[in-house]
Protein backbone atom coordinates (compact mmCIF):
# COMPACT_ATOMS: atom_id res chain seq x y z
CA UNK A 1 0.00 0.00 0.00
CA UNK A 2 1.44 3.18 -0.53
CA UNK A 3 1.90 6.52 1.68
CA UNK A 4 -1.55 8.20 0.10
CA UNK A 5 -3.71 4.94 0.82
CA UNK A 6 -2.66 4.97 4.40
CA UNK A 7 -2.57 8.51 5.25
CA UNK A 8 -6.35 8.23 3.98
CA UNK A 9 -7.02 5.25 6.19
CA UNK A 10 -5.45 7.05 9.32
CA UNK A 11 -7.32 10.13 8.58
CA UNK A 12 -10.41 8.59 7.94
CA UNK A 13 -9.93 6.36 11.25
CA UNK A 14 -9.43 9.61 12.99
CA UNK A 15 -12.87 10.78 11.86
CA UNK A 16 -14.44 7.46 12.91
CA UNK A 17 -13.03 7.92 16.21
CA UNK A 18 -14.56 11.56 16.38
CA UNK A 19 -18.08 10.40 15.10
CA UNK A 20 -17.91 7.60 17.36
CA UNK A 21 -16.86 9.96 20.71
CA UNK A 22 -20.04 12.34 19.54
CA UNK A 23 -22.74 9.18 19.51
CA UNK A 24 -21.84 7.10 22.34
CA UNK A 25 -20.51 10.02 24.61
CA UNK A 26 -23.29 12.37 23.29
CA UNK A 27 -25.40 10.59 21.39
CA UNK A 28 -25.37 13.28 18.19
CA UNK A 29 -24.42 12.77 14.63
CA UNK A 30 -21.17 14.65 13.69
CA UNK A 31 -22.79 16.15 10.60
CA UNK A 32 -20.21 19.11 9.89
CA UNK A 33 -22.64 21.27 7.64
CA UNK A 34 -25.49 20.46 10.41
CA UNK A 35 -23.34 22.05 12.93
CA UNK A 36 -22.12 24.67 10.97
CA UNK A 37 -25.26 26.10 10.52
CA UNK A 38 -26.20 25.34 14.17
CA UNK A 39 -23.30 27.47 14.98
CA UNK A 40 -23.47 30.33 12.47
CA UNK A 41 -27.41 31.21 11.63
CA UNK A 42 -28.87 29.60 15.47
CA UNK A 43 -26.19 30.58 18.16
CA UNK A 44 -29.16 31.65 20.34
CA UNK A 45 -30.95 28.32 20.17
CA UNK A 46 -29.63 25.77 23.41
CA UNK A 47 -29.27 22.71 20.90
CA UNK A 48 -26.20 24.89 19.33
CA UNK A 49 -24.10 24.52 22.39
CA UNK A 50 -22.21 21.46 21.73
CA UNK A 51 -22.59 22.61 18.53
CA UNK A 52 -20.66 25.67 19.21
CA UNK A 53 -18.28 23.57 21.49
CA UNK A 54 -17.62 21.14 18.66
CA UNK A 55 -17.00 23.88 16.03
CA UNK A 56 -14.37 25.40 18.57
CA UNK A 57 -12.94 21.96 18.28
CA UNK A 58 -12.60 21.62 15.13
CA UNK A 59 -11.30 24.97 14.27
CA UNK A 60 -8.44 24.41 17.02
CA UNK A 61 -7.42 21.14 14.78
CA UNK A 62 -7.47 23.46 11.86
CA UNK A 63 -4.88 25.55 13.61
CA UNK A 64 -2.93 22.35 14.62
CA UNK A 65 -2.66 21.12 11.41
CA UNK A 66 -1.37 24.72 10.26
CA UNK A 67 1.20 24.70 13.18
CA UNK A 68 2.68 20.92 12.31
CA UNK A 69 1.57 19.38 9.86
CA UNK A 70 0.79 22.42 6.88
CA UNK A 71 1.62 20.34 4.10
CA UNK A 72 -2.10 18.99 4.12
CA UNK A 73 -3.17 22.70 3.39
CA UNK A 74 -1.47 23.01 -0.18
CA UNK A 75 -3.98 23.80 -2.30
CA UNK A 76 -2.73 22.94 -6.17
CA UNK A 77 -6.01 23.49 -7.22
CA UNK A 78 -5.93 26.47 -10.10
CA UNK A 79 -10.04 26.81 -9.83
CA UNK A 80 -11.27 30.52 -10.69
CA UNK A 81 -12.23 32.42 -8.22
CA UNK A 82 -15.57 32.39 -10.11
CA UNK A 83 -16.17 28.49 -9.93
CA UNK A 84 -15.05 28.16 -6.91
CA UNK A 85 -17.46 30.78 -5.93
CA UNK A 86 -20.46 28.83 -7.36
CA UNK A 87 -19.16 26.05 -5.97
CA UNK A 88 -19.50 27.59 -2.43
CA UNK A 89 -23.08 28.52 -2.86
CA UNK A 90 -24.07 25.00 -3.88
CA UNK A 91 -22.27 23.44 -1.39
CA UNK A 92 -24.27 25.46 1.32
CA UNK A 93 -27.64 25.62 -0.42
CA UNK A 94 -27.23 21.41 -1.79
CA UNK A 95 -26.17 20.42 1.85
CA UNK A 96 -29.17 22.00 3.90
CA UNK A 97 -31.87 21.10 1.20
CA UNK A 98 -30.42 17.47 1.30
CA UNK A 99 -29.62 17.70 5.22
CA UNK A 100 -26.35 16.11 5.11
CA UNK A 101 -22.19 16.30 3.58
CA UNK A 102 -19.87 13.96 3.43
CA UNK A 103 -19.73 13.82 6.60
CA UNK A 104 -23.22 13.92 7.94
CA UNK A 105 -24.27 11.43 5.00
CA UNK A 106 -21.02 9.65 3.69
CA UNK A 107 -19.43 8.60 6.88
CA UNK A 108 -22.31 8.73 10.11
CA UNK A 109 -25.41 7.46 7.78
CA UNK A 110 -23.33 5.35 5.47
CA UNK A 111 -22.26 3.50 8.98
CA UNK A 112 -25.83 3.18 10.00
CA UNK A 113 -26.57 1.53 6.91
CA UNK A 114 -29.43 4.65 6.65
CA UNK A 115 -31.12 4.11 3.32
CA UNK A 116 -31.58 8.18 2.83
CA UNK A 117 -27.57 8.89 3.69
CA UNK A 118 -26.87 5.48 1.24
CA UNK A 119 -29.12 7.71 -1.71
CA UNK A 120 -27.37 11.02 -0.78
CA UNK A 121 -23.53 9.87 -0.62
CA UNK A 122 -24.22 8.09 -4.25
CA UNK A 123 -26.05 10.97 -5.30
CA UNK A 124 -23.41 13.71 -4.46
CA UNK A 125 -20.74 10.98 -5.70
CA UNK A 126 -22.35 10.54 -9.42
CA UNK A 127 -22.94 14.55 -9.77
CA UNK A 128 -18.80 15.15 -8.40
CA UNK A 129 -17.86 12.86 -10.54
CA UNK A 130 -20.55 14.13 -13.71
CA UNK A 131 -19.17 17.70 -12.98
CA UNK A 132 -15.21 17.04 -13.04
CA UNK A 133 -16.05 15.08 -16.46
CA UNK A 134 -17.86 18.10 -18.29
CA UNK A 135 -15.37 20.43 -17.03
CA UNK A 136 -12.05 19.01 -17.34
CA UNK A 137 -13.18 16.01 -20.46
CA UNK A 138 -16.06 18.42 -22.44
CA UNK A 139 -14.81 21.86 -21.61
CA UNK A 140 -11.18 21.14 -21.06
CA UNK A 141 -11.56 23.91 -17.95
CA UNK A 142 -7.85 25.56 -17.07
CA UNK A 143 -8.05 24.59 -13.55
CA UNK A 144 -8.54 20.93 -13.94
CA UNK A 145 -4.30 19.77 -14.67
CA UNK B 1 -16.82 17.02 31.05
CA UNK B 2 -19.38 16.62 28.72
CA UNK B 3 -17.92 20.06 26.52
CA UNK B 4 -14.31 18.45 26.81
CA UNK B 5 -15.35 15.58 24.99
CA UNK B 6 -16.86 17.54 22.44
CA UNK B 7 -14.52 19.60 22.18
CA UNK B 8 -11.68 16.49 21.32
CA UNK B 9 -13.80 15.40 19.20
CA UNK B 10 -13.78 18.14 17.02
CA UNK B 11 -9.99 18.36 16.78
CA UNK B 12 -9.80 14.59 16.13
CA UNK B 13 -12.21 15.53 13.09
CA UNK B 14 -10.45 18.21 11.77
CA UNK B 15 -6.93 16.78 11.98
CA UNK B 16 -8.60 13.22 10.40
CA UNK B 17 -9.82 15.45 7.46
CA UNK B 18 -6.15 17.14 7.04
CA UNK B 19 -3.88 13.89 7.80
CA UNK B 20 -6.45 11.82 4.89
CA UNK B 21 -6.18 14.30 2.06
CA UNK B 22 -9.25 15.66 2.44
CA UNK B 23 -8.51 19.73 3.12
CA UNK B 24 -6.44 19.41 -0.73
CA UNK B 25 -8.75 20.28 -3.22
CA UNK B 26 -6.82 18.93 -5.82
CA UNK B 27 -6.84 15.91 -4.54
CA UNK B 28 -10.80 15.76 -4.32
CA UNK B 29 -10.21 16.36 -7.99
CA UNK B 30 -8.02 13.81 -8.64
CA UNK B 31 -10.66 11.36 -7.08
CA UNK B 32 -13.38 12.60 -8.61
CA UNK B 33 -11.76 12.49 -12.27
CA UNK B 34 -13.01 9.00 -12.59
CA UNK B 35 -12.81 9.18 -16.42
CA UNK B 36 -9.39 10.91 -16.37
CA UNK B 37 -5.85 9.77 -14.05
CA UNK B 38 -8.46 8.43 -11.37
CA UNK B 39 -6.57 8.90 -7.72
CA UNK B 40 -8.82 6.21 -5.18
CA UNK B 41 -6.59 7.20 -2.35
CA UNK B 42 -9.56 9.00 -0.51
CA UNK B 43 -11.83 6.49 -1.36
CA UNK B 44 -9.85 5.06 2.03
CA UNK B 45 -11.00 7.81 4.23
CA UNK B 46 -14.33 6.71 3.77
CA UNK B 47 -13.50 2.79 4.35
CA UNK B 48 -11.82 3.77 7.86
CA UNK B 49 -14.15 6.04 8.62
CA UNK B 50 -16.70 3.37 8.55
CA UNK B 51 -15.04 1.14 9.60
CA UNK B 52 -14.72 2.21 12.83
CA UNK B 53 -17.57 4.37 13.11
CA UNK B 54 -20.24 1.03 12.03
CA UNK B 55 -18.82 -0.41 15.15
CA UNK B 56 -20.14 2.18 17.14
CA UNK B 57 -23.60 1.47 15.62
CA UNK B 58 -24.09 -2.81 15.69
CA UNK B 59 -22.86 -2.48 19.43
CA UNK B 60 -25.32 0.30 20.15
CA UNK B 61 -27.91 -0.49 22.64
CA UNK B 62 -30.64 2.12 22.12
CA UNK B 63 -32.06 0.98 25.60
CA UNK B 64 -29.18 2.28 27.65
CA UNK B 65 -28.80 6.25 26.17
CA UNK B 66 -25.17 7.58 25.87
CA UNK B 67 -22.84 8.19 28.53
CA UNK B 68 -23.97 12.27 29.12
CA UNK B 69 -27.34 12.28 27.56
CA UNK B 70 -30.27 10.54 28.62
CA UNK B 71 -30.96 9.28 24.80
CA UNK B 72 -29.78 9.62 21.67
CA UNK B 73 -30.60 11.98 18.70
CA UNK B 74 -30.79 10.36 15.64
CA UNK B 75 -32.69 11.71 12.28
CA UNK B 76 -36.22 8.98 11.90
CA UNK B 77 -36.72 10.06 8.56
CA UNK B 78 -36.55 7.44 6.33
CA UNK B 79 -37.89 9.20 3.62
CA UNK B 80 -36.09 9.61 0.15
CA UNK B 81 -37.70 12.57 -1.00
CA UNK B 82 -36.77 15.03 -3.65
CA UNK B 83 -35.18 17.54 -1.47
CA UNK B 84 -32.48 14.66 -0.34
CA UNK B 85 -31.78 13.75 -4.33
CA UNK B 86 -31.60 17.74 -5.79
CA UNK B 87 -29.98 18.76 -2.57
CA UNK B 88 -27.11 16.21 -2.82
CA UNK B 89 -26.79 16.59 -6.29
CA UNK B 90 -26.40 20.21 -5.98
CA UNK B 91 -23.71 19.34 -3.15
CA UNK B 92 -21.72 17.35 -5.44
CA UNK B 93 -21.77 20.04 -8.72
CA UNK B 94 -20.68 22.48 -6.24
CA UNK B 95 -17.88 20.19 -4.76
CA UNK B 96 -16.37 19.22 -7.95
CA UNK B 97 -16.14 22.78 -9.16
CA UNK B 98 -14.78 24.10 -5.55
CA UNK B 99 -12.26 20.76 -4.41
CA UNK B 100 -14.44 21.70 -1.03
CA UNK B 101 -16.70 19.90 1.05
CA UNK B 102 -17.94 22.00 4.30
CA UNK B 103 -15.57 20.59 7.22
CA UNK B 104 -12.65 20.53 4.69
CA UNK B 105 -13.44 24.08 3.46
CA UNK B 106 -13.37 25.51 7.41
CA UNK B 107 -10.25 23.45 8.40
CA UNK B 108 -8.50 24.85 5.43
CA UNK B 109 -9.80 28.66 6.16
CA UNK B 110 -6.21 27.57 7.69
CA UNK B 111 -3.84 27.96 4.57
CA UNK B 112 -5.64 31.92 4.44
CA UNK B 113 -5.69 31.35 0.66
CA UNK B 114 -8.44 33.23 -1.18
CA UNK B 115 -9.94 30.14 -2.49
CA UNK B 116 -10.64 29.04 0.78
CA UNK B 117 -12.24 32.10 2.23
CA UNK B 118 -14.38 32.78 -0.87
CA UNK B 119 -15.85 29.33 -0.40
CA UNK B 120 -16.49 29.70 3.09
CA UNK B 121 -18.32 32.70 2.69
CA UNK B 122 -20.39 31.67 -0.36
CA UNK B 123 -21.07 28.48 1.56
CA UNK B 124 -22.59 30.47 4.38
CA UNK B 125 -24.54 32.95 1.73
CA UNK B 126 -26.02 29.50 0.23
CA UNK B 127 -26.94 27.86 3.74
CA UNK B 128 -28.55 31.62 4.12
CA UNK B 129 -30.28 31.45 1.24
CA UNK B 130 -31.89 28.26 1.93
CA UNK B 131 -32.62 28.75 5.48
CA UNK B 132 -34.52 32.86 3.92
CA UNK B 133 -36.27 30.10 1.34
CA UNK B 134 -37.02 27.46 3.06
CA UNK B 135 -38.99 29.37 6.65
CA UNK B 136 -42.13 27.60 7.50
CA UNK B 137 -40.62 24.75 5.05
CA UNK B 138 -37.95 22.74 6.69
CA UNK B 139 -35.84 20.37 4.78
CA UNK B 140 -36.91 16.45 6.15
CA UNK B 141 -34.15 15.03 8.42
Amino acid sequence: MNYEIISSLVGGVLIGLSATMMLRLNGKIAGISGILEGSIFEVRNKDSRWKIIFLLGFLFGGLYLLLFQSETLINKFNQSIWLTILGGLLVGFGTRLGSGCTSGHGVCGVSRLSVRSIVATMSFMLAGFATVAVLKHLFNFGGFH
Amino acid sequence: MRSAVIFIAGVLFAVGLGVSGMTQPHKIIGFLDLLGSWDPSLLFVMVGAVAIHSIAYITLNKQKGPVFESSYSLPNSEKISKKLIIGSLLFGVGWGLSGFCPGPGVVSLFSGNIASISFVISMLIGMFAFRQMGKGEKADG
